[in-house]
């Protein structure tokens, strides 16, 4: 699917806006796992990746290609298992675990 | 099939964000992280199906690459300790620059193999037509201009120059979170690579972004490889002179650039979903980059293009005056009989793996009553919010732990503030010495409470190398020692009343 000029333009500013719109009200605390959150989410370059591998006809292509995907589906999957170990400690208090590393 | 890819990159790109949004609230935020993932695994499931994707080899190396790839860094991320959270982050992040870069070089070498396909056939067929050999066509072909098209006549345009963009954010995300992650994992120390190092970065910069320009109009593979080789050069110049406190702004910023460079390339390959996910993540990480160097009050040029450590951590004034110390246990007992109490924790804490037992501290000491909060300094740990993440692993609830802005003007009304493993944001020199380094950095008023114990390895300055006041005034006693040690010692003191 080819995104046409404007419209590409378009997409641009309203994500741009939604992604200010979402960071803007957020507190220190959640900085740290927001960051590591948002690095997840550009971990879908892996299907940008996965294309450009799955189309390539040449050995070089191939190489640069399956790059593209070992460090796009280290950067996604990667990036999921530090968010949610990071948001694994917003527990409730109850289950507050203590001295779980020493 | 391509109704269902589409759609499926629609559903993802709609649960991104609204997983974003979910995690910038402690409440909601572990259901958020999980709404990204289940629109991950969607879209790479789904992308199988897609119509480009093609050819058993093509479909095997996929699958072999994600499952490594995705397999080594599960056991990584499982297995990192919290207080390594950050160079991980640098390096995961790492990883997408360089994929969105690899996936501009494939789209280029695309571009440069039709071009000559393309002018071979043209010139099979003018050579049948006027009945001249094949060579002749060719050179007359080439003469019309014909030859002389490029990456940007193969590509179009709008793409050719968002890929090459892409390509050089890319690249320079890549190599920089390299160099940020081993400098924050203590492999590489060194703040300088050539003499001169700013105007090598110039140079570097113009360099790349010349042959940047020569890659739109070339059909030559080694332009857009030097191209691609200036780009990764460039990265590593720019993170190798910034050290110390500036770190997490640099890490935030090459997150956003990466979030960049796969809208980009998105753009570049017709995909919406990188462009909507990766337009989000650069915007977000856009105005997160800003909130740090706010809060450390350095514009983000100075970030990047002085960085402290190449001003030899010259410190203002040296103080005189000398420091008192202390030992824990009457630490202990004077916080045992104060009425408030503020911690204000740092990378040094978490360093020493002190968190657990200063919890159990300030339990002890709020079952006698005393009124304990935590101070949390906007740049404390590696990144912003890294320490409440390290207190919250030790099982501080989120509510004691306050923010700057917040907690500032109770210090006056405190018996006792207690500085661990932090330093530049409690150095009153920021406040009231304009030679010094870190002056108009805002930090924690600590030096207003009553007592201020600051608990320290030694005698030595910090991080940053700035030396801070706050040791030598009146009202401030050091412990020196381990800080797990240290929290022990008061522990013991405590229970022992």
């Amino acid at each position: 699917m080819a995104i046409e000029g404007f419209v590409a333009i378009y997409i641009f500013m309203l994500a741009g806006f939604a992604g200010f719109e979402v960071i803007s009200r957020v507190p220190v605390i959640l900085h740290t796992p927001l960051m590591s959150g948002s690095n997840f989410v550009h971990g879908i370059v892996v299907v940008g990746a996965m294309v450009v591998l799955g189309h390539a006809e040449t050995v070089a292509e191939q190489i640069v290609g399956f790059i593209a995907v070992v460090l796009a589906a280290g950067n996604a999957v990667g990036g999921y298992v530090v968010t949610e170990r990071m948001l694994e400690m917003f527990k409730s208090k109850d289950e507050q675990k203590k001295g779980a590393k020493e | 099939m391509n109704f269902i890819v589409q759609l499926s990159y629609l559903i993802a790109a709609v649960l991104f964000i609204l997983g974003l949004k979910a995690m910038s609230s402690p409440r909601t935020a572990r259901r958020g992280i999980v709404w990204a993932g289940v629109g991950m695994v969607l879209a790479t499931l789904i992308t199988f199906l897609h119509p480009a994707v093609h050819g058993v080899t093509n479909y095997i190396l996929i699958v072999i690459g994600i499952a490594v790839a995705g397999g080594l860094a599960w056991w990584s991320g499982r297995r990192v300790a919290m207080t390594e959270m950050p160079q991980m982050v640098a390096l995961y992040n790492g990883m997408g620059g360089g994929a969105a870069a690899a996936i501009a070089g494939v789209e280029m070498l695309r571009a440069l193999r039709t071009l000559p396909d393309g002018l071979q056939a043209q010139a099979q067929a003018l050579a049948a037509d006027a009945g001249i050999s094949v060579a002749a066509a060719e050179a007359a072909l080439r003469a019309e201009g014909v030859g002389s098209a490029s990456v940007a006549g193969a590509l179009g345009s709008d793409v050719a120059i968002l890929a090459i963009l892409g390509a050089l954010i890319g690249t320079v995300a890549f190599s920089g979170s390299l160099i940020a992650w081993a400098k924050l994992d203590g492999r590489m120390k060194r703040n300088k690579l050539v003499p001169g190092q700013q105007i090598v970065n110039i140079v570097v910069f113009a360099l790349a972004i010349l042959f940047g320009i020569m890659t739109f109009f070339t059909d030559s593979i080694a332009v857009v490889a030097i191209f691609f080789a200036l780009g990764l050069l460039f990265g590593v110049f720019v993170a190798v002179p910034i050290g110390g406190a500036d770190m997490p702004v640099i890490i935030s910023l090459f997150n956003a650039l990466t979030g960049l460079a796969v809208a980009f390339e998105g753009y570049a390959i017709g995909n919406p979903a990188m462009i909507i996910a990766g337009t989000v993540v650069g915007a977000a990480g856009t105005l997160l980059t800003q909130l740090m160097a706010k809060a450390m009050n350095r514009p983000i040029t100075n970030v990047l293009f002085a960085g402290w450590g190449a001003q030899d951590g010259g410190s203002g004034e040296t103080s005189d005056g000398e420091m008192r110390d202390v030992s824990p246990e009457d630490a202990g007992i004077t916080m045992a009989y104060a009425e408030r109490v503020i911690i204000v924790p740092g990378y040094g804490m978490a360093v020493a793996q002190a968190q657990h037992k200063i919890w159990e501290l300030v339990e002890l000491l709020q079952d006698r009553g005393v009124e304990v909060k935590f101070a949390i300094h906007p740049v404390a740990g590696r990144m912003p919010g890294h320490m409440n993440v390290l207190l919250a692993e030790a099982g501080v609830p989120y509510d004691m732990i306050f923010d700057m802005e917040d907690i500032n003007e109770e210090f006056g009304m405190t018996d006792v503030a207690v500085v661990i493993g932090a330093n530049d944001v409690v150095n009153p020199a920021a406040r009231d010495d304009a030679s010094s380094p870190i002056y108009g950095m805002p930090i924690l008023n600590v030096d207003e409470a009553e007592n201020v114990f600051v608990i320290k390895r030694g005698r030595g300055a910090g991080f940053s190398g700035v030396e801070n006041k706050l040791f030598f005034n009146e009202n401030t006693r050091l412990v020196f020692g381990d800080g797990q040690k240290v929290a022990a010692g008061m522990v013991q003191a405590v229970k022992g009343l």
